[in-house]
């Protein structure tokens, strides 16, 4: 799947390597009311790796990340953060496992009313003690790791969708934290601010060591960030690959997979979308 | 058979004895809608012995999706029938898309209807009511614990964003709520000056004026219209905040939502609710005193003085009451059909009416207990 100019990652899966769980899902079940949308969905992400969620729309990907967000309660299954249990942990500890999280959303989710600048700077006064010539100094050096230096003054309103992700990412950067989640990091954006995300991805994985979630459909970016992914499947509503994208589109595991991976559409594909 | 239409369309069909039935089309297709024709030809998967359809389309000059439509149709209905469809000389784009639309066969899953009896419906109604209620009031504790967190400990709620809710519903509400009392209470004076006039007590109209506007009517009027104003845009704003996705980050900060977006609007609300319906007593007075003057050949002093002499401290303090707990409510309203909008456009419309209606309901309920409550504890 190697386009034009597209890097190979040749980084070595963390998986194959003996490094810690940041996260680790048991048994997971999804449901909405009565409806259940994924049944016993397991898998674990280890530390400093670029893991995808991928799979067909519909089939569950953000909803998973809203578990591993704290923002929806699983039907059944245990959540591992760091070791702790999350979804069972009382609201104090899941507010400290909260603050050391950061939250890529697609919109870029930034706070309107807002510049950049304070936008960066609310998890800061939240959870660090810092002075406010320390956080106005902190907040410099996010927008600038984030190639938006000199717009701290800017409203949300006043940038483009790219540079709206890119503010957002410096403020879920903000805290230093252990993982960082990305919501359709691609969605709405052209393929050069695309690809230029998926460096700084890259480059905040590797330079401060952060474990970096991404849900995505996004062929391109999956094979460029990805060191491990699972598949969600929305006909078994469960995971049924996992491993290095790069491995799965070599081996697949299925059919469904394969379709995926290759973007070519099975009868079944053609029949349900 | 052959149907003839206008010059250069043409639709012929013929049946053979061994069951073939051949359909061409000539001529133009643009906007066909001759719907007898039409009706026709859908019937024709229905002729007895039939066993295998042609469509011929050799003759076919310019078309759109109505020509489209027909085939697509009579394909169906002869695939109900399971009566083979062959295609010969279709136009390439009609062959493709027919092609397209023959292959993907999609249907949305099916429900099973579920037949309930009004009890059924009824209970659940009243159920899903009760969680309403329960969720309200959860909000409204939660609302509360804010406020006692920020006078004793601290709340994540910017300074800017009390000032700017302050701003907003503070001196810019002020000249709808003084149109709108001035002229309720020319209305009050008016009504009650035909009454009065009957017994020659016409210089009551003053003390009524007073009496209504102070006591209950200036809250009332200043809610209605703040519930509209400010209730409207708090639910709008946060519930576009949801749409953007920016409740759900707070939330994932580790942000109490209702510090950071109910506390400085509410205490907003809770400070300029009471000043804003002494504003409003004032005005309305004022509209009364239009009448009284101008209608009722009273003086200004005149009315001015038995205007005061009704009133008194404690007929103030209840309407101030009304004030500051109807400040809560539109607050509460507003802010709650935010948070809980869902995630399009038309949430937040619906959210946008629902915190209005809300209001106003709970204003009218706190209005009737709080008249109830001292009327029985003779205040």
């Amino acid at each position: 799947m190697n386009t034009a100019g597209q890097k190979e990652n040749k980084r070595q899966p963390l998986s194959e390597q003996k490094t810690p769980d940041a996260i680790q899902v048991k048994g997971l079940t999804v449901a909405y009311d009565d409806f259940i949308l994924m049944k016993d969905v397991s898998f674990e992400v280890k530390e400093k790796e670029i893991f995808i969620i991928m799979g067909a729309s519909g089939s569950g990907k953000s909803t998973l990340l809203k578990i591993l967000t704290g923002l929806k309660a699983p039907a059944k299954g245990t959540v591992l953060i760091g070791g702790i249990d999350f979804w069972r942990s009382n609201s104090k500890v899941q507010k400290n496992i909260m603050s050391k999280n950061g939250i890529l959303y697609q919109s870029g989710a930034l706070f309107s009313s807002m510049t950049l600048a304070e936008n960066i700077a609310l998890p800061l006064q939240q959870y660090s003690d810092f002075s406010q010539k320390e956080i106005d100094e902190l907040v410099h050096l996010k927008l600038a790791l984030v190639g938006l230096e000199g717009f701290g003054d800017f409203y949300p309103s006043e940038i483009s969708g790219g540079m709206k992700k890119r503010a957002g990412l410096a403020r879920a950067l903000a805290l230093d934290p252990k993982i960082v989640y990305f919501d359709e990091p691609s969605a709405g954006l052209d393929p050069i601010s695309s690809r230029l995300l998926d460096d700084l991805i890259i480059q905040i994985n590797q330079n401060l060591g952060t474990t970096i979630v991404v849900v995505t459909h996004e062929l391109e970016s999956i094979f460029t960030i990805g060191t491990n992914s699972i598949f969600l499947d929305e006909e078994l509503r469960t995971v049924t690959a996992q491993g290095n994208p790069r491995d799965l589109l070599r081996n697949p595991p299925n059919e469904k997979v394969r379709h995926f991976l290759t973007r070519t559409a099975g009868e079944n594909e053609k029949n349900s979308k | 058979m052959k149907m003839e239409q206008a010059a250069t369309r043409q639709i012929r069909y013929s049946l053979s004895e061994s069951g073939l039935l051949e359909i061409s089309f000539q001529g133009d297709f643009l906007h066909y809608e001759h719907l007898e024709e039409l009706e026709e030809i859908q019937k024709l998967p229905e002729t007895p012995l039939l066993k295998k359809i042609i469509l011929k389309g050799e003759g076919i000059q310019k078309w759109d999706s109505t020509l489209l439509v027909i085939l697509y149709d009579l394909a169906q209905k002869a695939g109900e029938k399971k009566i083979p469809v062959k295609t010969d000389n279709l136009p390439e784009g009609i062959q493709n898309l027919l092609n397209l639309a023959l292959t993907v066969k999609r249907r949305p899953p099916e429900t099973e209807e579920k037949k309930e009896s009004f009890l059924t419906r009824w209970g659940e109604e009243t159920l899903n009511k009760y969680a309403a209620l329960k969720k309200g009031a959860a909000f409204t504790g939660t609302a509360f614990k804010s406020i006692g967190r920020f006078f004793t400990s601290s709340v994540v709620m910017r300074p800017v964003d009390f000032l700017f809710a302050l701003q907003d519903c503070g001196y810019k509400a002020l000249p709808i709520v003084a149109v709108i009392s001035f002229m309720v209470g020319l209305i009050f004076g008016f009504v009650g000056s035909m009454q009065l006039k009957l017994f020659g007590a016409q210089i009551y109209v003053a003390s009524l004026v007073a009496i209504a506007m102070v006591r209950v009517m200036g809250a009332v009027m200043t809610g209605i219209i703040m519930a509209g104003r400010t209730g409207a845009s708090y639910a709008a704003t946060i519930g576009t905040m949801q749409v953007n996705e920016e409740v759900d980050a707070l939330k994932t900060m580790g942000i109490p939502v209702t510090d950071f977006l109910l506390l400085p609007r509410m205490l907003a609300l809770m400070l300029t609710m009471p000043l804003l319906t002494v504003f409003s007593d004032l005005f309305g007075i004022m509209g009364g005193s239009v009448v009284g003057i101008f209608l009722l050949d009273l003086s200004p002093v005149e009315y001015w003085n038995y205007s005061i002499n009704a009133l008194n401290l404690k007929n103030f303090l209840i309407g101030v009451f009304h004030g500051f707990v109807f400040g809560c409510v539109i607050a509460l309203c507003g802010c709650y059909y935010g948070i809980y909008c869902g995630k399009d456009a038309d949430s937040v419309g619906k959210a946008t009416t629902n915190a209005v209606v809300a209001s106003i309901v709970w204003i009218i309920i706190c209005t009737a207990i709080i008249t109830v409550f001292c009327e029985v504890f003779g205040i």
